[in-house]
């Protein structure tokens, strides 16, 4: 499945965000510096990733750094073999 | 930072000669004197003199930077503490704090504690259930909260009629609050120059802290004024807390470290902090202590292996020449670790022990001790404590011996209940000692060695999670027929939560259901109770009385010995 920016960009925004937290997430928001996404919920931003674009993402590359941004995961996906 | 002495100057002579009266003295406290923490942390420093040193230097994950003297402490957690007061919450009250590591969450515990009411920290990546299961058992009358954690409390509000004030500390007026919500702004409301503290005594009630179980739910640990005598004492000698020193503690004050130590311990020796709530990433971290020149870094476990992870040019990018003593607490911290730190920071990090219940440092390693990495240290003095044996409960004598670690309750901030519980905290003492829960062994040198938990309590990331709570929450999944919740080792955490599903019938198990049922927990709970893996199996071990046993699917997990299994009702 092609990588579009907007389908991360949403699930972020559904999911780690609250009904009514109105907080402005873009493509390069901090998510993991920021503390919209936290270490624990990176496992299930991972398997969304994995499950959604059929890839496995080693745990080596699976860091902080790595899931930062939307902008930074499009880029990871990319090393990955995900178009 | 060269090397200077310690506060401790010699264990061995401290074990011989300490006393609790040395805590007191230092605070001029005499038995049956007011002792209130909120008094001690920060007008208590004005009066010595430091009024204009700063206490806290706090950064935000944008880079804002606020910067507050004792004084300014003095001053706003007075206002605090009027502001609860004119709305009409009393002495006694449970006043929930619920927010990120903001300067109003350090602000206001003290100010509530200024009052008289009983402070109660929750960490703000509660989901709206946790919320609940913890205000519910404590019958809250206010939450101190910020805008983007409201609705995560408007969720819930029908089901607390008791919940009168919801303090709104970064309220902006661009949204209406609603009907019992109230908006404080610390940097425009007027300033409270004199408040009358409440005249607490050692036994008054101050801090409930909410802790996991095997079962049943999360128990408060209820703790009382007289605790900061242990705070105080133990933050001076264990993480030797000086004059000079820029500390920086990474516990969110949601947990016991981030308030013992946290608010308590640091300023009522009078020294600065800081504080971020930059999420982590090792680079990020390492700026933060740069710029700060932090001195003394008391930190975790899962931390210490993530920076690890990142390796030593990482932390050779930084000048941290500044660092002159390290601690760790909430998991034990494993031999490579503490190796790593030495050839990282040139210094070794400081395994410390304790828990929710204890409320201060129990077994530690100390500045200038011989450190063994790996151990857990020895017993800080005045403490006495040993390993008993699991099953008759009598000290074991014998060296090497694995038993239960446990401690003569007879130190100044052990708990002195769980809130509404009293059957379970009675069970916590046996044979004259308190039991942790937590298995170790001791040495021929007198050093203590973790072994493990003695029940199912999970410990991830340095936070104990109980299973019962989180299979409570799975079974309200609709595809959720049964399960159980069990740690699986994790080289970076310590263990992870795990949770084996049978699903009902007509429910298929795939990745996509995975990940819904990991989001199901985490915004019912949080992200710490999201279990990181899921097995779907056909059934759970059970027991022919249909419990099901947690233990096989732990041992499995740990590649360890099942054990009696004769009560199993079925093949796994």
């Amino acid at each position: 499945m092609a990588v579009t920016k907007d389908t991360i960009l949403e699930y972020v925004r559904n999911e780690y965000l609250e009904d009514g937290d109105d907080r402005e997430v873009t493509y390069n928001t901090p998510l993991i510096s920021g503390g919209i996404v936290d270490s624990f919920s990176m496992v299930s931003l991972k398997v969304f990733l994995e499950t959604k674009y059929n890839v496995s993402i080693p745990d080596a590359k699976a860091t902080p750094e790595a899931f930062d941004s939307v902008d930074n995961i499009i880029v990871l996906l990319k090393e990955m073999g995900v178009e | 930072m060269p090397s200077k002495p310690s506060n401790m100057k010699s264990y061995e002579e401290e074990v011989k000669t300490f006393s609790w009266d040395i805590s007191k003295k230092e605070l001029e406290y005499k038995d049956g004197d007011i002792i209130n923490i909120g008094w001690y942390c920060s007008d208590r420093i004005c009066e010595k003199g430091k009024a204009e040193k700063l206490a806290l230097i706090w950064e935000s994950s944008k880079g804002e930077e606020k910067r507050y003297t004792f004084n300014d402490l003095r001053l706003i957690t007075n206002t605090m503490a009027s502001y609860l007061k004119n709305l009409g919450v009393n002495q006694g009250d449970r006043v929930c704090l619920f927010m990120d590591k903001i300067p109003e969450l350090y602000m206001g515990f003290l100010g509530v504690l200024k009052l008289g009411a009983i402070a109660q920290p929750l960490f703000s990546a509660f989901g709206s259930e946790s919320l609940l299961t913890r205000l519910e058992d404590a019958t809250t009358t206010a939450i101190m909260t910020q805008k983007k954690h409201l609705p995560k409390v408007r969720n819930i509000l029908e089901k607390m009629p008791y919940l009168k004030y919801i303090i709104v500390v970064d309220d902006d007026g661009s949204k209406a609050l609603r009907e019992r919500e109230f908006a404080l702004n610390i940097e425009t409301e007027p300033k409270i120059e004199k408040f009358d503290c409440f005249p607490s005594t050692a036994e008054t009630k101050s801090v409930l802290h909410y802790t996991s179980g095997t079962t049943g739910k999360p128990k408060g640990a209820q703790h009382v004024h007289y605790s900061l005598i242990s705070q105080y004492i133990t933050a001076k000698y264990v993480l030797d807390l000086q004059e000079d020193d820029v500390y920086w503690c990474t516990a969110d004050p949601g947990w016991v470290t981030g308030t013992s130590y946290g608010i308590i311990g640091v300023w009522a020796n009078g020294v600065t902090q800081c504080v971020t709530d930059i999420g982590f990433t090792a680079d990020n971290w390492y700026k933060f202590a740069e710029k700060n020149k932090v001195t003394v870094w008391y930190s975790a476990p899962t931390a210490i292996r993530s920076l690890m992870k990142e390796g030593t040019a990482a932390v050779k990018k930084h000048d941290l020449s500044s660092l002159r003593h390290l601690a760790s607490v909430g998991e034990p911290l494993n031999a490579e670790a503490v190796i790593w730190s030495q050839e990282a920071f040139g210094m070794m990090f400081h395994d410390t022990f304790w828990q929710t219940e204890t409320g201060s440092i129990m077994v530690s390693n100390y500045p200038g001790m011989k450190i063994k990495p790996g151990s857990m240290g020895k017993p800080f003095p005045g403490i006495t404590a040993t390993v008993l044996d699991l099953k008759t409960s009598e000290p074991i004598t014998k060296k090497g011996i694995v038993g239960m670690i446990a401690f003569q309750p007879n130190w100044p901030s052990i708990i002195r209940t769980y809130w509404n519980n009293e059957e379970i905290y009675k069970s916590k003492f046996k044979n004259g000692w308190y039991l942790s829960g937590d298995r170790a062994s001791i040495d021929e040198e007198g050093y203590y060695w973790f072994v493990g938990r003695d029940d199912d309590v999970i410990n991830t990331a340095g936070h104990l999670v109980g299973p019962f709570e989180i299979e409570s929450a799975l079974l309200e999944h609709p595809a959720v027929a049964e399960s159980a919740v069990v740690g699986k080792p994790d080289p970076v955490n310590m263990e992870v939560v795990k949770a084996f599903i049978a699903l009902k019938p007509g429910y298929d198990q795939n990745k996509m259901l995975e990940l819904e049922i990991m989001n199901f927990v985490r915004k019912k709970l949080s992200a710490l109770a999201m279990p990181q893996e899921i097995e779907f199996v056909d059934s759970l071990p059970k027991t022919r009385s249909g419990k099901i046993m947690r233990r096989v699917l732990r041992a499995k997990e740990w590649g360890e010995e099942i054990g009696d299994i004769s009560t199993l009702e079925n093949d796994m």
